[in-house]
Parts: C-alpha cells; sequence; structure tokens
C-alpha cells in the first residue's frame, strides 16, 4: 500500500510540474503573440499592396485598392480551391485594371501561385509568381528575385497571341522558357492564359463593359 | 570551459561533421552560402536560449518527463523567435519562411540541452550552444559555399535579399556562361558535398 502511495505521489508530482511549465510558456507565448500581431498584420497589408503594385502601375487608380475587391469563388479557370479575392483598380470610379490570383497545380514540384494584372481591354499589365517550390537554381527562374522571365508576358493578350501561341517555344508557342525546366515554364504560362480566359468570360461582372 | 567549448564546437565535436546531428536542415537548406548562412545563425540562437533557459531550471525538471518538458521549452523559444522575426525583421523572414519553426525539430538543438544543459551551470550551458551553434553554422556556410559554386558559379549572391540593399555588390559570378552543375544543387549534391567534407576532417584528423 505504502508503494502504490509512493508511486502516485511521483505521478502526482511530474503531473503538476508539467502542467505549471506548460502554463508558464503558454504565458509567454500569449503575451508575444499578443506584442506582435497587430505589427505582422500591418507589415502584412502593406507587403500586400506593394506586391499589388508590381502587376499595375500607381498612376492606373485612385481608389482605395486593397479594400476594393470582388470575391470569386473557386473555378476551374483560377483553381482556386476557397474564395478568393480579384482586385478591381478604379480611376474616378472608372474600372482601369484588374488583379487575379491564378495557379498552376502542374508545377515541378507542387503549386505555383501567380499574380496577373490585366487592363480593361485585356492586356496583361504584370505578372508576378508570388509562390512556388520549385527546384533552387533550376525552376525558380520564374521568381522575379531570380531573373526576369516572368516579365514576359507583359503586353500579351488574348488577341494579340492565339491560343496556340500561349505555350512555350518546345511546344510550338510563343513564350521562352529555360531548357531543363520546361515543365515549370509550360505550367505558369498556362495558368496566366487561365487568368485572361477568366477575365474574358467574367469581365462584365468586375464592370467593365468594353 | 571556455577553451574547451571551442575546441568542442568548432572541430572535436562539431555538430555538422563529428556527431552528424541535425542534418535534415543541413542538407535541405545548403544550396547557397546565403541560405547555409542564414539557418545557422538562426539555430545558433536558438541553442543558445534554449541552453542558457534550461540550464537554470534543471533543478525543476523532474527526470521521467524532460523530454517533453525541453521540447515544449525549446517549441516555445522558437515561435517567439519566429514570431519577433516576423514582426521586426520582415526581409529576413521572407527569406527564411519555414526553416525557422523547423528549427524545433533540428535535433542538435535538443541534444545539446538533453546531454550538456540539463547536467551543467548557465555559463558553460551558454557557450556550448554559442560554439556548438557556431560549428554548425560554420559547416552550412561551407557545404552551401560548395554547392553554390558548383551549382550556380556564384558565391554570396543574395545576400541583398537577406541583410539588405546595400550588400548587393558583394555576389560574385565566376563564370560568364555556366549552364550550372545541377547535381550539386539537388539533393544528392548535398550528400556527397558533405560526404567529402567529413572525409576532410577525417583526413585531418588521421594525419595527427
Amino acid at each position: 500500500m505504502n508503494d502504490f502511495i509512493k508511486k502516485n505521489k511521483i505521478v502526482g508530482r511530474t503531473v503538476l510540474v508539467m502542467i505549471i511549465f506548460g502554463i508558464i510558456f503558454s504565458t509567454i507565448l500569449e503575451f508575444v503573440h499578443n506584442k506582435t500581431n497587430p505589427i505582422i498584420l500591418k507589415s502584412e497589408a502593406e507587403a500586400k499592396e506593394r506586391l499589388l503594385l508590381q502587376v499595375i502601375s500607381k498612376d492606373l487608380y485612385n481608389n482605395d485598392l486593397i479594400n476594393s475587391f470582388i470575391d470569386i469563388k473557386p473555378n476551374q479557370r483560377l483553381k482556386n480551391r476557397e474564395m478568393i479575392k480579384g482586385y478591381v483598380a478604379r480611376n474616378n470610379n472608372e474600372v482601369t485594371a484588374v488583379i487575379l490570383e491564378t495557379r498552376a497545380p502542374d508545377g515541378y514540384s507542387g503549386e505555383i501561385k501567380i499574380l496577373v494584372g490585366i487592363d480593361k481591354n485585356g492586356n496583361i499589365l504584370g505578372t508576378r509568381v508570388i509562390k512556388h517550390q520549385e527546384t533552387p537554381g533550376l525552376g525558380d527562374y520564374i521568381d522575379i528575385a531570380k531573373s526576369n522571365w516572368i516579365n514576359i508576358f507583359t503586353f500579351s493578350s488574348l488577341e494579340n497571341t492565339s491560343q496556340s501561341e500561349w505555350a512555350v517555344k518546345k511546344d510550338q508557342g510563343k513564350f521562352d522558357y529555360i531548357s531543363g525546366a520546361t515543365i515549370t515554364a509550360r505550367a505558369v504560362t498556362k495558368a496566366i492564359n487561365e487568368a485572361l480566359n477568366y477575365f474574358k468570360e467574367n469581365k462584365l461582372k468586375m464592370g467593365i463593359n468594353v | 570551459m571556455f577553451k574547451e567549448a571551442v575546441i568542442d564546437g568548432l572541430w572535436k565535436q562539431n555538430p555538422g561533421t563529428i556527431q552528424l546531428l541535425g542534418l535534415c536542415p543541413t542538407l535541405a537548406i545548403t544550396t547557397s552560402v546565403i541560405n547555409g548562412l542564414s539557418l545557422g545563425l538562426a539555430t545558433m540562437f536558438v541553442m543558445i536560449i534554449a541552453n542558457s533557459s534550461i540550464s537554470p531550471i534543471r533543478r525543476f525538471v523532474p527526470d521521467e518527463v524532460r523530454v517533453p518538458i525541453f521540447i515544449l521549452v525549446i517549441a516555445a523559444l522558437v515561435t517567439v523567435v519566429d514570431l519577433s522575426i516576423h514582426a521586426f525583421a520582415e526581409p529576413l523572414y521572407k527569406a527564411l519562411g519555414i526553416f525557422i519553426p523547423l528549427i524545433v525539430t533540428n535535433c542538435i538543438v535538443l541534444a545539446r540541452v538533453e546531454s550538456f544543459a540539463s547536467k551543467n551551470p548557465t555559463l558553460p550551458s551558454f557557450f556550448d550552444g554559442l560554439f556548438m551553434g557556431l560549428g554548425l553554422c560554420f559547416v552550412l556556410i561551407i557545404l552551401g559555399g560548395m554547392r553554390e559554386f558548383l551549382g550556380q558559379g556564384t558565391l554570396f549572391s543574395g545576400f541583398d535579399l537577406v541583410f539588405g540593399q546595400s550588400l548587393s555588390g558583394i555576389g560574385i559570378n565566376f563564370f560568364d556562361q555556366y549552364s550550372g552543375f545541377l547535381l550539386a544543387i539537388l539533393p544528392p549534391g548535398a550528400f556527397l558535398g558533405l560526404a567529402l567534407l567529413i572525409a576532410l576532417v577525417n583526413w585531418i584528423d588521421q594525419k595527427d
């Protein structure tokens, strides 16, 4: 019987110590989280606007871009699995451009997220890869931090580039790629083409009737 | 005590080449000098604070559950570091991204806490964390340098992305037309590079 009590005492003490440690460190984490969260949210919003400004230029709009968006339901064109925001740039209440987020599910290693800026006539103003896991030193040339490749899409549209030309040169298309990483370029090209098609099909919803 | 920590951390017990602990990041991240250096510094920082905060509380930790408690403390500290970097050094956070939370799972951190900080006073534990971390950092830099040079023909590229625009000129491009030696960048290059490094260290040790 004495043995039993002794054992339980050890168990109780151990549990108590663990609980105390748990409480102390949760409190520390909660404190740090509360202190840093507003700063993180603010810098994320700023980063978001900086990002949007990479695909359209500042003189195209005078509205509050971050808060001017339409909700886009999951669809086959943009390949989004949940609601995403499409940003609408307006100059004196007239829509001048939209910014869509499109996904390439068929990158070499996982999904590639791309931001596409399109003017009201359906021309690409700018494109940026915002998330990818392509091989460093090989497929990562799609990232503007590594090379300017992503800019080759600027000024292309469905009008000046036929559907069969919306492919990399290896597939008889119009767009350059870096050999050894064709899959990456192919995925990005297709995703940007899908974004343009989505724009064409939905531009009325965004307030464009040209 | 100080001298011992230096020799152990940097050479005799080097985490990267002798203890072979924490190999996962060593192999995955070291595609360039800057990646190796960034993760090395972050890991070193975590090792220093983990060692020096567990050492003073070592008497309150029951032997039976010491590992869960160490993990709890390390995870909390890493989260604090992660949140702080995210809030106060956003460019650095963007560059390191997922690697910071992953430091929790780096067994070198737990290994030093378990084998050193839980048995020694605070100051030696601090030095142990510092020099073990520094030793790992050196290995990451050297391995990153080997792979970056062979794979991309550059050294120190991308420093400006982490440490600010002023360093944008530091990158060296060795060849004009270099298509890259892909094997060095891909995972096998990490294994081969580390093997060569370990062989070199053993060779030097044997000569004495």
